[in-house]
């Protein structure tokens, strides 16, 4: 067996499980399946294009590789655009869409319907400004370097890994040790009850969307560095996304990573067995059994 | 009026109504049980597939080739679906309900995956051609031959139609809806809810792999890009114009939704180089997935909404009792 996929797997899984934190607060906290979740990464990934060109175009200078790595400073600032500009587009798509329908006390399956088309709404209207062509960030290549053990990796692998390390630590941190974390437990454990004991359920709920949304956004970003920028990216990890939230357990943010590490690692080993073109099916797989002979996930409590 | 106007207006509606049998099968699963199908493509595409590897003469170096005849092939097509969503509902039916949403949306994913992939079973992306058509002796006189297939599709809608209806009216049909609405009255009145959501679950997936087959078998030839996920939102979308709950607003939503879909499809060609077009088609899709969000917002119900039904026996007991009919 090739020890490059345990390299490929754990770089994919850290991507999918950025994007499952997301999943899994949404899913815990306001309670619906966000099928719009894949979109955030690829608007993500394309804000951080359009930003990071316009950049480029403004000072190319920005252009320039920063050190080993393959991007200029364009892409870190583009990045920070990026995951402040997708947190605002999930707030206008709650204030929009899913605000509404909790205001109307909407059912679970009408929220989860109503993310179903928002997401096509959105994958389109990028496929309308980007076209399909798939798009990079950069065209510089990178050598791979040698780790030890037959591994190698890129410097851009490494620097994603690194990044996604602690960003899962700052949401942990941040989930349990400050007073937001503990409202956004509260509301998550009991809304009603949150609300009577004075937490402020809608900043709450606000700062489940950023965080998401500013996650999916890194995640997008990170595919788009590491693969490619296309409208379907979002469509293509939703199914990973969905089945590492679910393995982790709803609501549990270092099982999200974890199980995201774990579909990612599978994927890839799978891979070499298969063939590349049943990826895609690794994951429904993954689910399958989970939802076969531990629903409620690693770290999940039953119902 | 033409004679080409009367033949596309008869092709028009023959898919209209393929749409409208798995709007029906859609309107068993959500408008009477409340389960959410996000894989209605994945259901569609097993059911042509079936169809046509039960019906397509042997050919060489695929495997099927049955050759049987086309009722057989659709019988099939109806089986095989309603096994996978039996299979698929006995894994998540009893979990959260929006993981029956993800179980089947991996369904369809899976499904693309295999068509695309088993290229000895399914053809893979070229899909299988020759897909024997009812009535091709027919095929030289193009108006006869519309006709006679529309002739076929309005049978078969009327008959399920016919037949969910009075389903509906069952007490089966009362038993579903009674869980819909509150499953713990339900159970508390001995109704296994599990069961009868499994059951309605399966004959929806059954009448949608019936659709699949109808479609594959009228157009001729199946590929796997006939059933990409924006298939599953186009019916959604169908569903909820015409009222999800109501069968006749099942197929009036059918009909409506895939008019505007053909005449906005008709307008891009006609309005942009086609060099553009690829790209005004996205902006057809987020007019739909806008329409969509906009009627979950502003007008749940749909065009005509569910219709209140209870036992026919309710309006004779009160008669009999001499008291008149309450209408909420």
């Amino acid at each position: 067996m090739n020890p490059q996929a345990l390299m490929d797997g754990l770089v994919t899984g850290s991507m999918i499980g950025l994007g499952a934190i997301g999943v899994t607060l949404t899913y815990s906290i306001l309670r619906f399946a966000n099928f719009a979740h894949g979109e955030f990464l690829a608007w993500g990934a394309y804000i951080a294009l359009a930003a990071s060109g316009a950049l480029g175009w403004l000072a190319p200078s920005l252009l320039a590789p920063i050190g080993p790595f393959s991007f200029g400073w364009s892409l870190p600032i583009a990045a920070i655009a990026a995951i402040a500009l997708t947190g605002g587009l999930a707030l206008l798509v709650d204030a929009m869409l899913f605000g509404r329908l909790r205001a109307q006390r909407s059912t679970v399956i009408i929220l989860v319907m109503a993310s179903f088309g928002a997401a096509l709404t959105l994958r389109s209207l990028l496929e309308f400004i980007f076209t399909a062509k798939p798009a990079y960030y950069t065209k510089a290549l990178q050598i791979a370097l040698p780790l030890g053990g037959g591994l190698r990796a890129t410097p851009d692998q490494l620097l994603s890994l690194g990044l996604a390390a602690i960003l899962v630590v700052a949401i942990h941190l941040l989930l349990t040790r400050t007073a937001i974390g503990r409202s956004m437990r509260a509301v998550s454990e009991n809304r009603q009850l949150a609300g009577v004991v004075g937490v402020d359920v809608r900043k709450v709920i606000r700062t489940v969307w950023l965080l998401g949304a500013g996650l999916a956004a890194v995640a997008g970003i990170m595919a788009g560095l590491l693969v490619q920028v296309r409208p379907y990216m979002g469509l293509d990890l939703l199914l990973p996304l969905f089945a590492a939230a679910i393995l982790g357990g709803i609501g549990s943010v270092p099982g999200a990573m974890l199980a995201g590490l774990i579909v990612g690692l599978a994927e890839a080993f799978a891979v070499q067995f298969v063939g590349a073109e049943w990826r895609a099916a690794i994951a429904f797989v993954i689910l399958v059994a989970v939802l076969l002979f531990r629903p409620q996930g690693i770290f999940g409590r039953p119902e | 009026m033409s004679i080409e106007l009367v033949a596309y207006g008869a092709f028009f509606l023959t898919m209209a109504l393929t749409y409208a049998i798995m709007c029906l099968g859609l309107n068993v699963q959500w408008g009477q049980t409340g389960l959410f199908n996000v894989g209605i493509a994945g259901f569609v595409a097993i059911g042509a597939y079936v169809s046509a590897l039960l019906t397509t003469p042997d050919a060489a170096g695929r495997f099927g080739g049955f050759g049987l005849p086309i009722v057989a092939g659709w019988l099939g097509a109806a089986l095989a679906a309603g096994l996978v969503a039996f299979l698929i509902g006995a894994l998540t039916i009893r979990l959260r309900a929006d993981y029956l949403a993800i179980a089947t949306f991996g369904v369809a994913v899976a499904v693309q995956l295999c068509a695309l992939n088993l290229e000895l079973v399914t053809g893979g992306p070229f899909g299988i051609g020759f897909v024997p058509r009812p009535f091709a002796s027919l095929a030289g006189d193009p108006l006869a031959f519309s006709l006679a297939n529309l002739g076929v599709l309005v049978l078969v809608v009327l008959a399920l139609y016919l037949a969910l209806e009075r389903l509906l009216r069952s007490p089966w049909g009362r038993v579903l809806r009674a869980i819909r609405e509150d499953e713990t009255a339900a159970l508390a009145l001995g109704k296994s809810a599990t069961r009868f959501r499994l059951q309605a679950f399966a004959i929806g997936g059954a009448i949608m792999g019936l659709a699949g087959a109808a479609q594959a078998h009228f157009i001729g030839f199946i590929a796997p890009d006939n059933y990409m996920p924006m298939l599953t939102f186009q019916v959604w979308a169908m569903l909820i114009v015409g009222g999800s709950g109501n069968n006749r607003g099942a197929i009036l939503g059918a009909i409506l939704v895939w008019g505007i879909w053909a005449g906005s499809a008709g307008a891009i060609a006609s309005l942009f180089p086609p060099g553009e077009q690829a790209r005004a088609a996205s902006l057809q899709i987020v007019m739909i997935g806008v329409g969509l969000c906009a009627i979950l917002l502003l007008r749940p119900r749909g065009i005509l909404g569910e219709v209140k039904t209870v036992s026919r026996h309710i309006g004779r007991l009160a008669r009999s009792a001499g008291k008149p009919v309450s209408e909420p």
